[in-house]
């Protein structure tokens, strides 16, 4: 694919000092390019899906600082965003990658950036900030082993916590976690369409290996990618709120020189954008934060069901660490044992009404991790109903992936 | 067809270009229009160290990505070949560079012992190719891709100014291959 | 210099907004916004297209109160967040508004690296020499043996020179300038806004209530007085013996020359690969 696109994406954009028809013009001719780009099946690395994920849906700025084992992400878009009009940009560190997307997406761009665990620690602020200012924006952590540096080639699955958490203050999140590289391709393309719907900074969590993996891919026809773009306001200036509120908390985002002048701080505001230090506007603020992402949780949640129809037995996991797990399943179904996999897409906001529907039927859940565990505590808050017993771990943080008979050897103790 | 995975490992030390030997079988399975998972393990250093490449080739949905229950095994370097040995399957074939390999803790049925490197540097002028070379020798005796597969990925996966020597070690792969009547 | 009545200083204030505003009395921050606008009313560029993005401190709380399109961040970083936008949409202007602890000790790295990229931004540091609106702790600019209340018993470091600081990383327009010479320091805003590079002003100013009360430098009467007695003019520095240099603030446009701007090196990059790619 990479071939197809370096031949087919000659039309790309003109620079944006272009008048506007002839940028009309050029962006119908791309689309059109686009749409009828034909897609065969290529072989395709983890990071290099996320790198065309992101083009495919919109992403024209990235701005990022080189990690392990994140870089291809960041390697590959410095080569095609260029040709495409979008902007490439290596920062000084993580810190001020994360303000720049967030400084360009206020500026009406779709951007991105892609890190590793430090990196990943680095931006924490500036996740709270764009969550805060409800500013969209996406970034990939492609997580290594261990706090500080760690094994930074190795995998893990060590920051599950750290996304919903690692900003301070207590604000919700929106992360998404492949299995393949298809569906890391397939789901940044879904990050950047939930950060653009939910004005918000929505997190890709990947394994190493999946980033690293190479896989025989067929990506869907361009036709067939579905691209969301922020709302834009309609009203005139006068009567545009930063942060409108309505029903579903999805409100329309101006951008920097378009003529509304609004303002964005990172303190506690009220719903033009000011500060505010009233407890009744401050808390509206929290809230709204909050119920964006409550009142849409259907919107937001995805779930993988495999086999669990007549299931006994339920592994709960997410990442390549379901891959061995639908392995196991295979080995242990063909000696008739009834076990199935829930394997979670969005695990934040975390899926509660579904897995717990899924889990009432089986006596026993096996919750692998490549951490020192992280999901099984959601899966003993929804499952009080069974013993500690029956919900059991495998855990391991060590370089190694958890295997098939790992999981096998678990499932039958379990029988 | 396959009716299972066929699990592949290629492994030596870094800087033997197996990684990129897996990255060629990986494309050459594409192209002969089969499902493949490649992934790699190695070090943090681009020299020395340790690195693997493991390859599944099905014509399923691949589930776990890394070689298990080896199908082939290439080893190229003593160390490897003692790591990796005992989880190749019975039945499975295990290729050695005799350059690097002197001890064998283990006797396989299907085994392979060939100088790779020092066959690369007499007749192809330097090392630089061992990994194509015992690729090429692995495809022809596991025929688990096709030959023209496998020059169409080379051609697609090596810098132009290579794909000459390349093809030159890959015929020379599949040379060494017949003569064990492959 | 256009002279810009009061009425139109008016017109860039969001009144209905955010008055009354939070400085004490007596700090030069609403000199230096004053300044600001009459520099941008001069120009007369559509606000619209003028972006101003600050960071934390007492400074940075500036663009809540001006109407054009504003952006208060993180402590030290507004000049990454600025980059963002200025390489979004070249065409705007973008001021950064910043502080010596903002600018220089917390996002000192950005400082530096936005100069060596020659990004057009035009930086303007308002230097108190000490973190206001924590209550007086030290900065990376408070003077050797002042008092602040993390060095209660003098500060032991030595401080930055922040216009050395940005030339040594390569700003292509500096210039430095106190609360007290308003015009100058308008003269210079409008120079940097012109200016197709990465700039920064430094500009002396008061922090009576704190600075000033932790050491005993009077009102901010007398600290403006200092201003304009204590500080000449980089063209009279040479004339002048060594001794009546010592110490003195040195005024005015430091550098002030044109290299490879960073946006523009990226559109003839981006422009380069897209012919070469069309071939």
């Amino acid at each position: 694919m990479l071939k197809t696109k370096k031949s087919e994406s000659t039309k790309a954009k003109t620079p944006k000092t272009e008048p506007k028809k002839e940028n009309a013009k050029q962006e119908s001719k791309i689309k059109e390019l686009q749409t009828t780009r034909e897609r065969k099946t290529v072989i395709m690395q983890g990071n290099e899906a996320v790198a065309y994920g992101a083009l495919d849906a919109g992403v024209n700025f990235f701005a990022g600082y080189p990690i392990t084992p994140s870089t291809e992400v960041a390697e590959i878009l410095a080569a095609e965003l260029p040709k495409r009009g979008g902007v490439f940009v290596q920062m000084e560190d993580e810190i001020a990658s994360i303000c720049a997307i967030t400084g360009a997406s206020l500026a009406g761009a779709k951007s991105l950036t892609a890190t590793s665990g430090p990196g990943f620690s680095l931006m924490q602020e500036g996740i709270g900030f764009a969550k805060i200012t409800e500013t969209p924006c996406v970034v990939v952590n492609v997580q290594r082993l261990g706090p500080s540096t760690g094994m930074p080639t190795s995998p893990a699955q060590g920051d599950i916590m750290q996304a919903k958490w690692g900003s301070h203050g207590d604000s919700p999140s929106i992360v998404l976690y492949p299995d393949s590289v298809k569906e890391a391709y397939e789901l940044t393309i879904r990050a950047v369409n939930l950060s653009e719907k939910y004005r918000t900074c929505v997190i890709l969590l990947m394994d190493e290996v999946i980033g690293h993996m190479r896989e025989s891919v067929r990506l869907p026809d361009m036709a067939n990618v579905r691209v969301i773009n922020r709302i834009k306001p309609t009203v005139p200036p006068h009567w545009y709120k930063h942060y409108d509120e309505n029903q579903k908390y999805l409100s329309p985002l101006a951008s920097y020189g378009e003529g509304y002048r609004f303002h964005v701080t990172g303190l506690t505001h009220d719903a033009h954008g000011f500060p505010t230090n009233k407890s009744s506007e401050g808390g509206e603020m929290m809230d709204r934060l909050r119920k964006k992402i409550s009142y849409n949780i259907r919107d937001l949640v995805q779930i993988e069901s495999h086999q669990m129809d007549d299931a006994k037995i339920a592994i709960f996991t997410a990442g390549i660490t379901a891959r061995a797990a639908k392995a196991a399943i295979a080995m242990a179904r063909y000696e008739g044992i009834k076990v199935g996999l829930l394997r979670p897409l969005t695990i934040w906001p975390f899926p509660d009404d579904a897995v717990r529907k899924m889990l009432r039927n089986v006596d026993t859940v096996i919750v692998p991790e490549l951490n020192q565990g992280q999901l099984i505590h959601e899966i003993r808050r929804l499952t009080k109903d069974k013993s500690d017993g029956d919900v059991i771990a495998i855990q391991r943080v060590n370089g190694q992936l958890i295997t098939p008979n790992d999981i096998l050897r678990k499932i039958k103790e379990a029988c | 067809m396959m009716d299972k995975s066929y699990e592949i490992r290629l492994s030596g030390s870094g800087g033997q270009g197996l990684i990129l030997a897996g990255i060629i079988l990986a494309r050459a399975a594409v192209i002969d229009k089969h499902k493949v998972t490649q992934t790699q393990s190695y070090g943090p250093e681009s020299r020395g160290g340790y690195s693997r490449a493991d390859v599944i080739i099905s014509d399923r949905e691949i589930y776990s990505p890394e070689a298990t229950n080896f199908n082939c095994l290439l080893a190229l370097t003593q160390e490897a070949c003692d790591k990796y040995l005992f989880d190749l399957r019975e039945t499975g074939i295990l290729i050695i560079d005799t350059t690097y390999v002197k001890n064998l803790a283990l006797a396989a049925d299907n085994t392979y012992e060939l100088p790779f490197t020092e066959i690369a540097m007499e007749k192809l002028g330097s090392p630089i190719s061992t990994n194509v070379l015992s690729l090429a020798f692995l495809v022809k005796v596991t025929g688990i891709v096709s030959e023209s597969a496998l020059e169409i990925s080379l051609r697609e996966s090596v810098k132009p100014a290579f794909v000459d020597l390349n093809i030159k070690a890959m015929k020379l792969g599949f040379d060494l291959a017949k003569n064990y009547g492959k | 210099m256009a002279n810009i009545p009061q009425k139109v200083v008016h017109q860039y204030l969001r009144h209905d907004k955010k008055f009354p505003h939070v400085w004490c009395a007596g700090c030069s921050n609403g000199i230096v916004l004053g300044a600001i606008i009459r520099a941008l009313a001069s120009m007369n560029l559509n606000r619209d297209d003028v972006v101003m993005v600050s960071g934390i401190g007492c400074s940075s709380r500036m663009p809540v109160y001006i109407d054009l399109n504003t952006l208060h961040t993180l402590h030290g970083r507004a000049i990454a967040f600025a980059t963002g936008v200025k390489l979004h949409k070249p065409h705007m202007k973008v001021i950064v508004i910043t502080g010596d602890g903002d600018c220089t000790a917390i996002g000192g790295n950005h400082l530096i690296h936005a100069a060596r990229r020659n990004i057009d931004l035009t930086v303007i540091l308002v230097n108190n020499n000490i973190y206001g609106m924590t209550g007086g702790q030290c900065s990376p600019t408070t003077p050797h043996d002042a008092i602040a209340t993390t060095a209660p018993y003098g500060n032991i470091e030595p401080d930055f020179n922040i216009c050395n600081l940005a030339l040594g990383a390569g700003a292509s327009f500096v210039a430095r300038t106190t609360a007290f010479h308003v015009i100058e320091m308008q003269n210079y805003f409008q120079s940097a806004m012109e200016h197709p590079g990465f700039s920064l002003i430094e500009v002396v100013s008061a922090c009576p209530v704190i600075f000033g009360r932790l050491n005993k430098k009077g009102g901010a009467p007398q600290m403006m007085k200092e201003f304009r007695d204590n500080s000449i003019p980089i063209t009279a520095v040479e004339k002048l013996p060594p001794e009546k240099v010592v110490g003195k603030i040195q005024r005015g446009i430091l550098r002030q020359e044109i290299r490879p701007e960073y946006c523009n090196a990226y559109a003839e990059l981006s422009a380069r690969v897209q012919e070469k790619e069309g071939k």
